[in-house]
């Protein structure tokens, strides 16, 4: 083997040890460990038995995912779950989308600023801000009167903004916004005016543009941060804690509980693994749809 | 009635004028080229009659009605970008499809008409392939392919040529002539590159810090430049400038610095006094070894200060005994060419008077 060879394959190890060493402590071994747990029973004053027991064999049973599908209550919160993640993807792609194409369009001087202003809430600490929005949306701020005021001009009973299924998206939304915008952005940004100048001159109007070159060009750029979005707002649970109200607990709440309420370990184990399991599995039935509509856009092409 | 009646348009940008006062007419079918160096003007033309950019003043008209209330996509103009846009997500069929779609033609005829539109640029069998699968030719022929499927009234082309390599060039510009033979569209062509426009156009405006230089047929230009610029823009050329000295029987003799009086054929009125230039183009002039006698009305001696050899013709530097330096063009296969000339050779170059063009001014 040439000293070059040698060299390129030492190159190849300083780049990618970093990232693989990374991913084996903090994904592959709690992976395994959490795999582990779910298999275990709960102990008695909560945590986890003994893996052996006192008899002195191997307690390992399926008794956690038993009681995951004995109920359909977790399948119902799993769902709701899913739901809320949805709604809050695509609020936010819809509030996103515009705002990167601005910042994007913008001078470049003055893009920095504007993204700088995406991430500036980043700045101060995630549950301050959610406890913001509590005086925000609360019964005696001006949001709330007014939208009571209104209400009751037309007759229709006050309602609580705080403590409800809205607080939670309006929060879910606004935490996970700039999550879309920069991905959306750094796609967005690229974009070369020639090809819009070439639709215009080939006799499409502002709307055709947008849906014939702009959107397609941009969807990499709305994967991702649906990505981004999608997956960490299905497992959030300070939100629906602090801003929701009792019917609003998300599956990450009832993962939390099991692990620091509950203490029962092992079926919090299962309720993280299923969890797990459905983002990729959403994340990869989205890849496959988008795949799909681009195959369907080639053969009518 | 010219198509396309471009009459006093100007466009500034802040304190620069990109277009001043420039007035052309271009006839249906014809294939037109406005030619000039960068920043003189061209591009902003093309843009304004595309409609991506409007006239500060004067008007544009196609077929007699105002263009000024359409934006691009309603206008029967068609541009080729440089760069070609063909759109990357789309392939060689969608693009080509993209203008008949915009177009509302019913979904059943735009197969046939993807076809022939592949057909005429000879892209037959290509239709499946996405713009990075094509090479740099491939991509030309699919934007103009594209251009033309919706049959414009003008195909406008923005130095099309310019990212092609010299030889796919050359098939380009051929294939180009033959195709607006083919569909009588009226092509306005912009490029920087003289002998592409020389070799492609019916007429050609040269253009210069905004406005019009001169308007002419490409031989007509080239023979007959009307500024100094032209001749010098066009071709290379010897540009010998001086006082008019004499002129009678259309015959100017011209007090060249550096070479004394040089005399030229000219059917303009020269005043005695002014200044003016002949233009003379390298290969008017005969370049012998010194020691023979040239019967020319134009003489010199001098001695060669530099070559280039360039396969079929070779350039040479002649500097007289008053260090005036002219250009002259010998071609290699000259009959009876004994000898090429080498640095230092002592040779007579002369001219008659009608190989040169007086330039007043």
């Amino acid at each position: 083997m040439s000293t070059l060879q040698r060299s390129t394959r030492l190159a190849k190890w300083v780049v990618s040890g970093p990232p693989l060493v990374y991913l084996l402590f903090f994904f592959a071994i709690p992976g395994l460990i959490m795999v582990l747990a779910s298999l275990r029973s709960p102990g008695e004053f909560g945590g986890l038995a003994p893996i052996i027991d006192s008899a002195g064999s191997l307690d390992l049973n399926l008794e956690s995912y038993a009681r995951f599908f004995e109920d359909t209550l977790y399948i119902r919160i799993f769902l709701k779950s899913i739901v809320y993640a949805l709604a809050t993807t695509l609020i936010c792609l819809a509030l996103a989308y515009p705002l990167a194409a601005l910042i994007a369009k913008s001078p470049p001087q003055h893009r920095n600023l504007l993204l700088l202003l995406v991430i500036l809430p980043f700045w101060s600490n995630f549950l301050i801000r959610i406890y913001a929005w509590m005086i925000i949306l609360g019964p005696q701020a001006a949001l709330a009167r007014t939208v009571n005021a209104v209400l009751a001009m037309v007759g229709v009973e006050p309602v609580n903004l705080l403590f409800s299924a809205f607080a939670v998206l309006v929060c879910l939304v606004y935490v996970h916004l700039p999550f879309m915008v920069l991905p959306l952005y750094a796609n967005l940004e690229k974009h070369d005016q020639a090809l819009l100048d070439a639709a215009q001159d080939l006799g499409a109007n502002a709307w055709q543009r947008f849906w014939r070159i702009t959107f397609p060009l941009s969807l990499p750029g709305v994967y991702a941060g649906a990505a981004l979005v999608f997956i960490p707002a299905l497992g959030i649970f300070a939100i629906p804690d602090i801003l929701g109200g009792p019917d609003d607990s998300l599956i990450g709440n009832v993962i939390k509980q099991q692990f620091l309420e509950s203490r029962d370990w092992p079926f919090g184990s299962v309720l993280s693994i299923v969890l797990t399991v459905a983002a990729l599995a959403l994340a990869g039935l989205a890849a496959w749809v988008g795949a799909r509509g681009q195959a369907r856009e080639t053969a009518r092409a | 009635m010219a198509l396309l009646e471009i009459q006093d348009v100007s466009r500034r940008f802040g304190d620069f004028t990109a277009v001043d006062q420039v007035s052309l007419a271009i006839g249906a079918g014809e294939f037109f080229t406005l030619l000039g160096p960068s920043g003189c003007g061209k591009t902003t033309l093309l843009r304004m009659i595309a409609g991506f950019d409007l006239p500060d003043g004067g008007t544009i008209r196609l077929n007699g009605k105002d263009l000024v209330d359409q934006p691009p996509e309603a206008r029967p103009v068609r541009t080729v970008f440089q760069s070609y846009a063909l759109f990357p997500h789309m392939t060689v069929a969608g693009n080509i499809a993209f203008p008949l779609q915009m177009a509302k033609t019913p979904a059943a005829q735009i197969p046939a008409k993807v076809a022939a539109a592949l057909e005429d640029v000879r892209l037959t069998g290509f239709d499946k392939r996405f713009p990075h699968e094509l090479s740099g030719g491939q991509k030309q022929r699919v934007a103009i392919g594209r251009a033309l499927v919706t049959h414009p009234t003008i195909l406008l082309l923005d130095e099309p040529l310019a990212a092609l390599d010299a030889k796919l060039r050359e098939e380009m510009q051929i294939e180009l002539i033959n195709l607006q033979k083919e569909v009588g569209i009226t092509f306005i062509y912009v490029t920087h590159d003289q002998t592409e426009a020389l070799a492609l156009s019916h007429r050609i405006a040269v253009m210069n810090k905004g406005h019009v230089e001169q308007l002419d047929v490409p031989s007509r230009l080239y023979s007959y430049p009307q500024t100094r610029f032209v001749a010098d823009f066009i071709g290379t050329c010897n540009l010998l400038t001086g006082l008019v000295r004499t002129s009678s029987d259309g015959i100017v003799s011209l007090d060249v610095e550096r070479l004394g009086p040089v005399r030229v054929a000219t059917q303009d009125a020269a005043v005695l006094g002014t200044s003016g230039a002949i233009a003379l183009r390298p290969e008017k002039i005969c370049l012998q070894a010194a020691a023979t006698e040239l019967a020319a009305d134009n003489r010199f001696r001098g001695t060669v200060s530099d070559f280039l050899y360039q396969g079929d013709v070779t350039v040479y530097i002649v500097t007289t005994a008053e260090g005036a330096k002219i250009e002259a063009l010998l071609a290699n296969s000259t009959a009876g060419r004994a000898k090429f000339f080498e640095v230092g050779d002592h040779v007579e170059i002369g001219w008659p008077v009608e190989a040169g063009h007086f330039i007043p001014g």
